[in-house]
């Protein structure tokens, strides 16, 4: 077997093989479902009213997929250029250090003020966090992946010495756990007494801003040509491991984001447990977005409404909330091969 | 300081280092066997979280030690064969695919767990393999019993990296596994195909490293735990690196690693907690970016590493 670029895609492949790709990891949790002992119809509709059923459940499915966004956001950003960062994790992350030390009174200025402030500073924490990685990838020749993969673990440890430490709050009766952000750093939230918060919006404007530097910026058309071939990214002129660290600043600046509007506009406070691999979840919205950053907000969406959905499920039906990641896990495979085939036919010989 | 230095004298600290040391040669040699055929596994994490609980599960439900192994080793070939089959044929991206296949792998245990054992709140336990005593050879001071009163598994860890090295650089096997991962084509002249030993490759390493994460359920410790692979896969990458490719360069790495966590446990002990234990915790991942910075400049990948192969083309 053997595969053939087709010259443009057709509009039908693009529809039909991304398709092709949710229908495959429908069948397959399906399957484990059955496995479960339950019923994949009456599983998929609890998913599906647990995600998008009532107001309450589209709010927690868009307050899921804020942090989503932002992460979702950053791989897209450093895939496109071939920058593998796995790392969206750690910078999230530091970002949310960040929120805290400038957030719980060390800073007191107006929210028009502290917030843009402490956005800088965590933006700048988790750029510089990245841009080791890069520098060691175009200087050193470190494979990034594994240097992200590992400051993953080096970067949580930190944490925890921090909540243990300089950063935990002396009220919090031992927990490993900060001081609350004061009133002037919380973001307000969108609907009275509801979770969603303004980080969903800002989760959008980025996604916008993003799109626009992708496709109308001199910068967004180098990274999509060193990501397309490097070397005649470099032969054609393009200072390749300048865009490498633009893109890491840009990656690293996104997904420490998350971090900053988890803390700052839902729980008020750094624990150890504020992501639960949001980071890693970021890949696969990235994936399904087929690296488009307006995608990235339908991908993160889709991708919170089957974590919530999954989680309401697994309260009234049988089946362990794990599901959700499988069909996560599923989806980015099958994601990864259908745009492989929406551009490559295969031929058989 | 005394005390920090006299460590490294004790038998108790060697047979440490080395029960750290044997996971992470089995994940090693994997991810060298399927390096070297030039295919990428980072499906390794969730590889080694499968075969610890695949493995460990085999033996609860009543089936013999040494069977654990074998499912284990089972387990991680097929997730072998599907990123074989995804990176190799199809081509596509060793990184995600990886990532995919890791989170696949680690998601679909916890899940069979959760299936498996609903209503469990402590993690059951097993009858784990058993030190033994080599003979002789364990009287040895301070190396004896740190080399040759461990469990079985470790044995076969040496094992291991013995056939690994013999197959990879005294077989016809072995140098096609080389020579594919060095120029696909020139293989694909003699009328072998650079799929099936890449796929070969890919499930054999998988098989190894789904064994590393049973050690730690059936040798380490005696039940299975979530979490408990810890990022020890995406060490045993950087070792593939730190070893430059060779599997006794590869296994003196992940002793000194190994050496290195043991003490490490150990100087924390006598520190007292002046330093926070997160810094110790932190170490064996600084020492891997370390490793590899260093190694970096005079590392020589497998040539053909991470690029697909079409039949054909060039």
């Amino acid at each position: 077997m053997r595969l053939e670029p087709r010259a443009t895609p057709s509009a039908a492949a693009t529809i039909l093989w991304p398709a092709a790709a949710i229908g495959a990891t429908i069948v397959f949790s399906s399957l484990l479902v059955m496995i479960a002992g339950a019923s994949p119809f009456t599983v998929f509709f609890l998913v599906f009213k647990g995600a998008a059923g009532s107001q309450f459940a589209l709010v927690e499915t868009l307050t899921r997929a804020t942090p989503l966004i932002f992460t979702g956001l950053a791989v897209a950003v450093a895939f496109r250029a071939r920058l593998w960062n796995i790392g969206a994790e750690a910078q999230l992350y530091l970002g949310a250090v960040m929120t805290v030390v400038l957030g719980t009174g060390a800073v007191t200025l107006p929210s028009a003020g502290l917030i843009p402030l402490i956005m800088l500073a965590a933006m700048l924490t988790g750029a510089l966090a990245l841009l080791g990685p890069a520098i060691l990838k175009t200087r050193f020749g470190v494979d990034e992946v594994v240097t992200t993969l590992l400051l993953n673990f080096i970067i949580l440890l930190f944490v925890s010495m921090l909540l243990e430490g300089i950063l935990k709050d002396p009220m919090g009766l031992g927990w490993p756990q900060s001081k609350r952000v004061i009133a002037e750093a919380q973001l307000p939230r969108l609907i009275q007494g509801k979770r969603l918060h303004f980080g969903f919006i800002l989760a959008i404007v980025s996604a916008i801003i993003v799109w626009v530097i992708m496709k109308k910026t001199v910068l967004g058309y180098e990274m999509r040509a060193v990501g397309h071939n490097a070397e005649a990214a470099r032969f054609a002129g393009i200072p390749v491991n300048r865009v490498i660290a633009k893109t890491a600043l840009l990656s690293g600046g996104l997904a420490a984001l998350a971090g900053f509007s988890e803390v700052a506009g839902l729980k008020g406070n750094l624990t150890l447990d504020l992501s639960p691999g949001y980071g890693y979840t970021g890949i696969v919205v990235a994936m399904l977005a087929l690296l488009n950053p307006l995608g990235v907000i339908a991908a993160a969406i889709f991708v919170a409404g089957i974590f919530v959905g999954a989680d309401a499920m697994s309260r009234s039906a049988n089946v362990p909330s794990y599901i959700a990641e499988v069909m996560v896990a599923t989806s980015l495979l099958t994601m990864v091969t259908a745009i492989m085939l929406m551009r490559y036919r295969v031929r058989w010989r | 300081m005394i005390e920090a230095f006299e460590i490294l004298f004790t038998a108790s600290f060697w047979v440490a280092a080395i029960r750290i040391a044997s996971p992470l040669i089995f994940a090693t040699m994997g991810e060298l066997i399927c390096e070297r055929a030039g295919v990428l596994n980072l499906g390794i994490e969730g590889i080694m979280v499968a075969g610890a609980f695949s493995g460990w599960f085999t033996v609860y439900m009543g089936g013999d030690l040494w069977t654990g192994v074998f499912v284990a080793a089972m387990t991680g070939a097929m997730f072998g064969l599907l990123h074989g089959f995804l990176t190799v044929p199809l081509g596509l991206s060793q990184h995600v695919t990886g990532i995919g296949v890791t989170l696949l792998a680690t998601s679909l245990t916890y899940f069979t767990y959760r299936i498996l054992l609903p209503e469990v709140t402590s993690p059951p336990k097993i009858e784990p393999f058993e030190p033994f005593a080599v003979p002789l050879l364990s009287d040895i001071p301070v190396l004896g019993p740190a080399l040759f009163n461990q469990t079985p598994l470790t044995y076969l860890a040496y094992l291991t990296v013995a056939v690994v090295a013999l197959v990879l650089y005294r077989t016809p096997v072995g140098v096609a596994v080389r020579a594919v991962g060095e120029n696909p084509s020139a293989v694909e002249a003699q009328g072998i195909s650079v799929t099936a030993i890449r796929i070969g490759a890919v499930m054999a390493g998988s098989a190894l490293m789904a064994i590393g994460g049973a050690f730690l359920t059936m040798s380490a410790f005696n039940s299975f735990f979530f979490e408990m692979i810890n990022g020890r896969g995406w060490i045993a990458i950087a070792l593939v690196v730190f070893g430059s490719w060779r599997p006794g360069k590869a296994l003196i790495g992940a002793i000194l690693f190994a050496a290195f966590d043991a003490y490490q446990v150990r100087l924390q002990q006598i520190t007292g907690g002046v330093i926070p234990y997160q810094i110790f915790l932190m170490m064996p991942f600084v020492l891997s970016i370390v490793a590899l910075v260093v190694v970096a400049r005079r590392a020589t990948y497998p040539k053909a590493l991470m690029i697909p192969y079409q039949k054909g083309e060039r």
